[in-house]
């Protein structure tokens, strides 16, 4: 085991996870992640924790994952090269990982012009895939970037994102293959709305046997209206959105049902996709959905990591004075 | 080049205030070229200063001179008499410029006259853009010769992050994707397999946060007799 995180145990046993993803609060309320926390426990197998998601200023993801683990929640950091240079990412994941966390996510991070402070300037020293590689050095040669060396390392199970949908698209599968050389243990894809891109995706990722070197997580994200579809379509960088889903929502007698019926259709067609090892849920701002969602995919009760093999007792060899 | 644009002029007239005497100082060099701080723009500012003072019923002076450079002692020297004889300076070079001027001037009060954008290149008539970050170290011949801490607006240099769409930066679709141009160019040359190597991580010490740099020429040096 890399990290002996609950999540790599479940991939690595072959079983099909569900990761959900909680936005931290917009303020110091810690007790909205204690409550959230309700819609994830028993639910999925890991939990992300953004990052200043859309570049607005939330809950830091390190101290909302130790909220999260304490709330008895798997937790999943998310980390973007936006707001952190090298020094600021190390010393995050050393105190991380003090704190029982065993699963990051290495994201570039959505531009600061996009979020609540536009002003702002951005880092950027180090790009996600030299995060990567920074978090697998850290762990397995127990150095900091610098090469000088530490103790103790932080054992993570490193994750990183794939976006089918962003251009070059003839770029998206070798991106995905130098993040996975650089250590990307699993990766969780961009929202699949499109399914027909996803899959010409995967059958590149499967050319290249990229499914074999690491746990590909697909992203879902279930939706309650038009107005959320439309949105998204038009104001979130990287996102695809088919025409059809559109009139198939603007028709529905009941758009949160429709979003639910649509989420879990999703998710089966997810399964039957070779080389997918999971899904990633992400209902934004909706997180109370997830127990229905999970539950009409069928995928309840969740698994749970097998016990460690308990020591054997040894046979009692008298004593002999 | 270094491209500039020319500030506000209520703004430049409000921070002139204070002196009766100014003197308007255009240079001969990149402002010149992208029509910000040439000589025919220090005759358009200086009558708008005059004509925005006059409104006011207040009295002030404006002369005009431009050289040939402003980041050059050698220029500098040349309008001695001129700045001794106003109260401040207005200059219509680029920042390099106007240190420059109030380096070799350590008494007058001197001002910028223009924003200082970035180093790019005439795109088209009217339209300037940014093609250079002066990072200290040139890396545009492993990418296409297309810059990426430049032309990527999160200067990414492994490869494009996920927000781009048909080809366009999630900061604007005015803004290209420099990762796009990237591929584009790489795929043009025949260097797609450039894109599988690993970039290294980039030494920011060599760019502006390794300290103010300094580059020094031995071999053009003026020695002197005690430098030895």
């Amino acid at each position: 085991m890399k990290s002996g995180s609950k999540l790599e145990k479940l991939l690595t046993a072959g079983e099909f996870v569900v990761c959900g993803e909680m936005s931290p609060p917009q303020s110091a309320d810690g007790e909205q992640i204690r409550k959230k926390s309700e819609y994830f426990r028993g639910f999925v197998d890991a939990v992300n924790l953004t990052d200043n998601q859309s570049a607005v200023v939330r809950m830091s993801s390190v101290t909302s994952a130790i909220l999260a683990l304490q709330n008895g929640l798997e937790p999943i950091i998310q980390m973007t090269c936006r707001d952190r240079n090298r020094l600021a990412m190390q010393s995050d994941l050393l105190g991380a990982s003090a704190f029982g966390i065993k699963n990051v996510l290495c994201l570039s991070g959505d531009h600061q012009s996009m979020g609540n402070h536009p002003h702002a300037k951005s880092v950027y020293d180090i790009d996600s895939i030299h995060l990567i590689d920074m978090v697998r050095n850290m762990r397995d040669e127990k150095k900091f970037e610098c090469g000088e060396e530490m103790k103790v390392e932080p054992r993570m199970f490193i994750g990183c994102a794939a976006n089918p949908y962003a251009s070059p698209f003839e770029f998206r599968v070798v991106r995905l293959q130098k993040k996975i050389e650089a250590g990307a243990d699993f990766v969780q894809t961009q929202a699949v709305f499109d399914t027909k891109v996803f899959e010409e995706f995967m059958k590149l990722v499967r050319q290249r046997g990229l499914h074999e070197k690491a746990h590909i997580i697909a992203g879902i994200l279930p939706v309650r209206s038009t107005k959320a579809l439309l949105f998204m379509k038009e104001n979130v960088s990287g996102m695809s959105i088919p025409d059809e889903l559109i009139n198939r929502m603007g028709g529905a007698e009941d758009p949160k049902e429709e979003g639910v019926k649509i989420a879990v259709e999703l998710i089966q067609q997810m399964r039957g996709i070779a080389g997918v090892a999971g899904v990633h849920l992400m209902p934004v701002m909706w997180e109370s959905i997830i127990p229905t969602v999970v539950e009409r995919a069928g995928l309840l009760p969740r698994p749970q990591p097998a016990a460690p093999e308990e020591e054997q007792p040894g046979e009692v060899i008298p004593t002999v004075d | 080049m270094i491209v500039a644009h020319r500030k506000n002029i209520q703004d430049l007239k409000a921070i002139l205030a204070p002196h009766k005497k100014i003197l308007v100082l255009g240079c001969g060099g990149c402002v010149t070229v992208c029509l910000a701080g040439g000589e025919r723009e220090v005759g358009m500012i200086s009558s708008a200063l005059r004509i925005a003072y006059r409104v006011d019923g207040d009295e002030h002076e404006i002369h005009e001179t431009t050289i040939e450079r402003q980041c050059e002692n050698q220029f500098i020297e040349e309008i001695l008499p001129k700045v001794q004889e106003v109260d401040a300076v207005l200059s219509l070079a680029c920042g390099a410029g106007v240190q420059s001027i109030a380096e070799r001037y350590p008494n007058k009060p001197v001002y910028p006259g223009v924003d200082t954008k970035f180093i790019g290149i005439l795109q088209e008539q009217g339209i300037w853009t940014e093609k250079c970050a002066a990072c200290g170290q040139c890396i545009v011949g492993f990418y296409g010769a297309v810059c990426p801490l430049t032309r990527c607006s999160k200067a990414q240099v492994d490869g494009p992050c996920g927000g781009a769409r048909n080809g366009k930066c999630e900061v604007s679709p005015e803004i290209d994707c420099g990762w796009q141009l990237i591929y584009d160019r790489l795929k043009a040359i025949g260097q797609l397999d450039r894109l599988l190597d690993p970039a290294p991580l980039t030494d920011w010490s060599k760019s502006h946060e390794g300290g103010c740099r300094k580059v020094v020429r031995e071999d053009q040096r003026v020695k002197t007799p005690t430098s030895g």
